[in-house]
């Protein structure tokens, strides 16, 4: 017979592993079409953030002391990997993933006590750490395939060899013709132009939100459209972030002229949005903990995002948007606790004890 | 039967596999009488009840043999007729695993009645007379916590029931012993219940049951007929059985923290609950036994029986043919509330509803827990809608203030959360200990200020007999002083008296004739006005003296003395000099 224990004795079927293998599954669309319109890059970035994350964290939790096995095989740490290699630049060098991934593991999750201590999205500390060290390896984004039926000039989408030379020999080849700025920033950078000469002169833009983009924003909308119908987690986070950001653009909107701030479609298709809306601020860990906080925390990364996007130094701001959303968590906790049965009013604020 | 009434949906709540097929293909069997029965003095929630038979007695079927303790304590009666053998403590149902002082008694096989008082015109009795029935039977919720239904029928006297709820949701996985009691005794419920109508005068009774026991509703459908009760046919969820929820889904109303349903005018009770009332009232019998479901893996054939309180747990699993090697873990109640029972030589008693002998892939171990996530789904899953995450860091971090701030006492431990939280985090256990850990920081500090007080209390009386002590022993002195005083005077007046008369003769008999004329004077109104407001002033001026020694610190005292004795000395002049015009005169 079993040792005594208390209720309950039946336990469902869900697991954080399954969570963190729903969570890696629903990224599959967008990297799909990160490849087909990147070439190998992004496939070499998630293979070696996710050796150097198990890496990183095996190392930790053996100096920690702790199962190492055990807790590997939770899968939080691919999770980090996998986002942050999303993130990162296609081709970007093997160093650039390195100390990303191991600032993220190390500084980002085990100083705080390892995973569900963290109080900052590691993914985005270790993103936003190399954004503000390697400005320039950060930024060369390569082109996209398809390039060269409008340009025919710039080289086409790399090959695996030459994907690999360009990651593990950064510099060894010529990164002229190569690499290009991305569509936010190219608005960010602009002052002349309409944004329909902008979408002339720049191939950059395409349709809505920046060729290749709109489609890996498309892809990785489906994915987390994918997440939320498996309830992995709720539509707050999402909704509150794209909703704040479409208000946001909507309301600073001031037309498509040299001056643009961008149109509401742009800002919600372009960068990194939809990736940090599904991907990013769902991350319950790093998030508010009631539904209503976490509408809170997802419209206040959005009204951050925009606010960063056009009066801010840096084009994206989901990465920072999201650390600073993180900080206001635990506040934002205190101010959105839920009405409990039988009470006729929450408990909001910081007080303490019953009252 | 009229149109399905409104019903609201509470927050949370899961779908855990229901496995009550498996007890319930054999309908409602008889458990064959034991040779020996465990009677525990406490089956209910309040005090335990007082053995009245003695060791080798014979005791009839029916017959009391342990009475209430106080308002808030059930009797015990025997179940069967036998020989009483010994009142000592005895294996006990309880997560605690602790025994309980219990009754043995031995079946004599006879099964004897004793003579029992039904009473089919209950509708002239008094509501009182039906509520002291109830309480005699010894009649305690048959649904798990065990409360006595005397008292719970009659626990806001000043407030008016006007919905009276009928529980026959049973939400736990597994557990079938209200839906085969709605079954098989339909009619004998419904006659409960209106016993139960007669005593409440309720404007509406609602029956809930979930909609998985077809066979249960349309049994009930059928015995409710035209009677002013509605059948409320509500969506499988657990925990939707809990009393809270049931009200919230039936009514839309919640209690409040810390209250009793009464409070918002609903009373509930479980079926067996008025089944027993039925039993109780109409047929005379007080209770003695009760449906119990016996299901399980382990079990060859689960069932559910009619089976005596106090048949040993032993006895009911041998009857559902137990395979003992099979047997991983033995649970009293259902998989999510119930608790673990580590002798099977335990009875059931009156709030025994199932028996769950599971194997090692029915209740497997819990995996190790993995660190807290934070993933929300425990909060999702909540029917009281708070944050079991939040809870959880709290209870590990032992910040009592935090935890009720978060409202951890109106966590009814249905165990939702621990259901689905993907890391294996045992929270109800987390809550539980939390729970424990603060009533007895409570307990400590109710009886710290009790020790305070008492403290005080002496200090207090202590003080007051020192001050006592302080004015006996000054007006002491003052007499003494007085004393003292007068005879000082009196010598001095004798030797002035003799001074004079040796110095000066002469005015000598002037006042010689003054005393004496003093002594013959009567005083004259004005005078012995005069002489009571000197007396007065002396008196009010000696008492605040009095005031001052004892409080020497008091401002307001020390500042009326000089005005006291201003008075004081005017009055008495004013009287002597009045005195002496007179002697003029």
């Amino acid at each position: 017979m079993a040792a005594p224990m208390s209720s309950p004795h039946a336990q469902g079927s869900n697991r954080t592993r399954t969570i963190m293998l729903q969570v890696l599954g629903a990224t599959a669309p967008g990297i799909a079409l990160m490849t087909w319109f990147f070439g190998w890059g992004t496939l070499i970035n998630i293979l070696l953030a996710s050796t150097c994350a198990i890496g990183f964290e095996a190392a930790i939790l053996r100096l920690r002391r702790r199962p190492i096995g055990f807790y590997l095989n939770d899968g939080s740490a691919l999770v980090t990997a996998w986002l942050l290699a999303l993130a990162l630049p296609p081709y970007a060098p093997w160093w650039l993933v390195l100390v990303a991934i191991g600032f993220a593991i190390t500084f980002g999750k085990h100083l705080y006590g390892g995973l569900g201590q963290n109080p900052f999205n590691p993914a985005m500390l270790g993103y936003a750490m190399v954004l503000v060290s390697f400005p320039m390896e950060m930024t060369s984004w390569p082109v996209w395939r398809g390039i060269e039926q409008l340009q025919p000039a710039f080289a086409p989408t790399l090959g695996l060899m030459e994907g690999l030379q360009r990651v593990f020999m950064p510099g060894s080849l010529p990164a002229d013709g190569w690499a290009t700025a991305t569509a936010l920033d190219l608005l960010k950078n602009n002052s002349a132009l309409t944004m329909a000469e902008l979408q002339q002169a720049q191939p950059a833009f395409g349709s809505m939100a920046g060729r290749a983009w709109e489609w890996v924003a498309l892809a990785y909308l489906a994915g987390g459209l994918y997440l939320l119908y498996k309830r992995i987690y709720s539509w707050h986070a999402p909704v509150g972030m794209l909703g704040a950001l479409a208000v946001m653009s909507l309301l600073f909107w001031n037309g498509s002229g040299s001056g643009s701030n961008g149109s509401p479609l742009f800002h919600l298709l372009g960068g990194a949005t939809i990736l940090g809306a599904f991907f990013i601020a769902t991350d319950p860990v790093t998030s508010a903990t009631s539904n209503r906080g976490r509408l809170v925390f997802g419209i206040g990364i959005g009204v951050l995002v925009y606010v960063i996007r056009v009066w801010g130094n840096y084009p994206d701001a989901v990465a920072f948007a999201v650390l600073l959303m993180n900080l206001c968590a635990p506040t934002i906790d205190y101010y959105t606790t839920p009405r409990t049965y039988g009470h006729r009013k929450a408990k909001r604020g910081l007080g303490k004890g019953a009252e | 039967m009229t149109a399905q009434p409104r019903i609201w949906d509470i927050p949370g709540g899961i779908h855990p596999p229901q496995n009550k097929h498996q007890s319930t293909a054999r309908g409602l069997e008889q458990m064959p009488l034991p040779a020996r029965l465990v009677l525990p003095l406490l089956q209910h929630i309040g005090n335990r009840a007082v053995p009245v038979v003695q060791i080798g007695e014979r005791v009839l079927k029916g017959q009391l043999i342990a009475e209430a303790n106080g308002p808030l304590s059930c009797p015990v009666h025997a179940p069967t007729s036998g020989i009483v053998r010994a009142i000592e403590p005895a294996p006990y149902p309880h997560a605690s695993g602790l025994a309980e002082l219990a009754i043995i008694l031995e079946s004599d096989g006879q099964d004897e009645w004793t003579e029992l008082r039904p009473l089919l015109d209950y509708r002239d009795e008094q509501p009182l007379n039906l509520l002291d029935r109830i309480r005699a039977a010894g009649i305690s919720g048959l649904g798990g916590a065990g409360f006595p239904t005397a008292v719970k029928l009659a626990s806001r006297p000043d407030h008016h029931i006007d919905t009276l709820i009928i529980n026959g949701t049973e939400c736990e996985p597994y557990i079938t012993a209200d839906d085969m009691t709605m079954r098989h005794r339909a009619p004998q419920i419904v006659a409960g219940i209106e016993v139960l109508m007669h005593i409440l005068k309720p404007d509406q009774v609602l029956i809930g049951i979930e909609d998985n026991k077809p066979e249960a509703i349309a049994a009930m459908r059928e015995a409710v007929g035209e009677r002013p009760m509605q059948v409320v046919v509500i969506p499988t969820k657990y925990p939707s059985g809990g009393e809270k929820q049931l009200i919230q889904i039936l009514t839309g109303k919640e209690v409040p923290s810390g209250g009793l349903p009464a409070d918002i005018g609903i009373l509930c009770q479980n079926v067996g609950t008025a089944l027993a009332v039925h039993d109780a009232v109409l047929l005379g019998r007080p209770l003695i036994s009760r449906i119990t479901t016996l299901t399980g893996a382990a079990l060859e054939r689960p069932t559910n029986v009619e089976a005596l309180i106090g048949t040993p747990i032993a006895d009911l699993l041998a009857f559902a043919g137990l395979r003992q090697n099979r047997l991983y873990r033995l649970v009293m109640g259902g998989p999510m509330m119930g608790f673990t029972l580590l002798d099977s030589s335990a009875p059931i008693i009156k709030t025994s509803n199932c028996l769950l002998a599971g194997t090692i892939e029915e209740l497997p171990p819990p995996p190790p827990a993995l660190p807290c996530i934070r993933c929300g789904l425990c909060a999702e899953a909540c029917p009281a809608e708070l944050l079991p995450q939040q809870l959880h860091w709290f209870a590990i971090g032992k910040d009592y203030e935090q935890l009720q701030r978060q409202n951890l006492f109106d966590c009814i431990e249905c165990g939702a959360c621990a259901y689905v939280c993907p890391s294996s985090i045992p929270l109800v256990q987390y809550f539980r200990a939390g729970k424990a850990e603060i009533r007895g920081i409570e307990l400590q500090q109710s009886r710290a200020e009790h020790s305070r007080q008492r403290f005080e209390q002496r200090q207090e009386r202590l003080e007051r007999e020192a001050e006592q002590r302080e004015l006996e022993r000054q007006a002491r002195a003052e007499k003494a002083a007085r004393a003292k005083a007068a005879r000082e005077a009196q010598a001095a007046q004798q030797q002035t008296e003799q001074s004079e008369q040796a110095t000066e003769p002469k005015p000598a008999e002037p006042d010689l004739a003054r005393i004496q004329s003093r002594k013959v004077t009567t005083l004259s109104a004005e005078q012995k006005q005069l002489k009571i407001a000197a007396a007065t002033a002396r008196m009010a001026l000696q008492r605040a003296q009095k005031q001052l020694a004892a409080n020497p610190d008091n401002a307001d005292l020390q500042a009326q003395i000089p005005t006291l004795e201003q008075a004081f000395t005017q009055a008495q002049q004013a009287f002597d000099a009045q005195m002496s015009d007179q002697e003029k005169q």
